[in-house]
């Protein structure tokens, strides 16, 4: 139950650190991944928790490629003529 | 094979960047600051040498003020083994020139052995792209600028593809060498908090430019930094007729 609950803790340290680069600014999407999280904050089912932790992984994935991608996209638009 | 990469802190590529009011420079008090994106690549590609068991050790090297430090803690969460930061207070690193940043280099690599230096093809501040060039030019190596595909060919050579206009052409160097990275060397890997957080482990060494013998004494006088000229709005036209002679107007068409 334990390391659940610290599984959890770093999911949440993770995104709120990808979160202070966040296009949109880092309030925006800090203020939304609270309530990502207190949404689901009562579930007690282990096998629940690991799937919303693998949806956060999948999340964490999905905004570095962001940022990645939109970090390439300025240089080649900067850089490069097609 | 150990590798020095060189890395530069920049003003981040998202922002806005404003020239100060006395035209003497941009404004970088309060903006951020990241590693240079050429320099991230060119770290990338060092690390998966490592990976890929060709590297031994991966050192990287920021000539900056104090705070290069955070680029170079940057360098190793996303790998490097040990960074070495040349410390320059932040009125001379605004004189700093990529000759100065060459000349430590060499020496540094004179000091330390090293068989490969990969560099960013170019900062997003300056945009000099020189400093690779200046360093293969003083250490007498061989240069392989603006790679794209980096190969081992046996154990004394590199097959380095380059890009350039029109095409790709393909060279092979002898070790040691100088690379400079291009854009599609590769994705660099992002530095998560937990490799930050292990960073802060690593060894991060201080030198200032005196211990390399070198004197930072500008060669160009800034003169002015201006604004890009802003583009002018454009009209609309009610039809194809007044197009045509509005154009005609402005000389496009006879």
């Amino acid at each position: 139950m334990n390391s659940l609950r610290s599984q959890v803790l770093g999911l949440y340290k993770t995104l709120h650190f990808l979160g202070r680069d966040y296009p949109k600014g880092a309030e925006w999407f800090h203020s939304r991944l609270k309530k990502a999280f207190e949404r689901n904050k009562g579930e007690t089912d282990p096998q629940k928790i690991k799937e919303l932790i693998g949806r956060g992984e999948f999340v964490v994935k999905e905004i570095e490629a962001l940022y990645s991608l939109r970090k390439y996209r300025a240089m080649k638009k900067r850089y490069y003529d097609q | 094979m150990r590798v020095l990469v060189g890395v530069k802190r920049v003003i981040d590529y998202a922002v806005k960047v404003r020239v100060k009011a006395d035209k003497t420079g941009v404004v970088k008090d309060n903006v951020k600051h990241s590693m240079n994106p050429f320099d991230e690549i060119a770290l990338e590609e060092a690390v998966r040498l490592k990976e890929k068991k060709i590297a031994k050790e991966v050192v990287a090297v920021s000539c900056g003020p104090t705070a290069s430090q955070e680029t170079l803690r940057t360098a190793l969460a996303m790998g490097a083994d040990k960074a070495i930061h040349v410390e320059v207070d932040a009125a001379t690193a605004e004189k700093m020139e990529p000759i100065h940043v060459a000349k430590i280099l060499a020496k540094l690599i004179e000091k330390e052995k090293f068989d490969l230096v990969i560099l960013g093809k170019q900062a997003i501040d300056d945009d000099a792209n020189q400093t690779g060039q200046m360093l293969a030019g003083f250490l007498d190596w061989p240069q392989a600028m603006f790679a794209s595909k980096i190969e081992p060919d046996g154990s004394t050579h590199l097959k380095v593809t380059r890009e350039i206009d029109g095409g790709l052409d393909t060279i092979k160097v002898k070790l040691p060498a100088v690379i400079s990275a291009d854009l599609r060397l590769n994705e660099p890997r992002y530095a998560t908090l937990p490799n930050i957080m292990k960073a802060k482990k690593k060894p991060l060494e201080k030198k200032t430019p005196a211990d390399f013998g070198v004197e930072i004494k500008p060669q160009t006088e800034t003169v002015e930094v201006s604004d890009p000229p802003v583009r002018q709005a454009g009209i609309m036209v009610d039809d194809v007729q007044s197009l045509v002679s509005k154009l005609r107007e402005k000389g496009a068409i006879p």
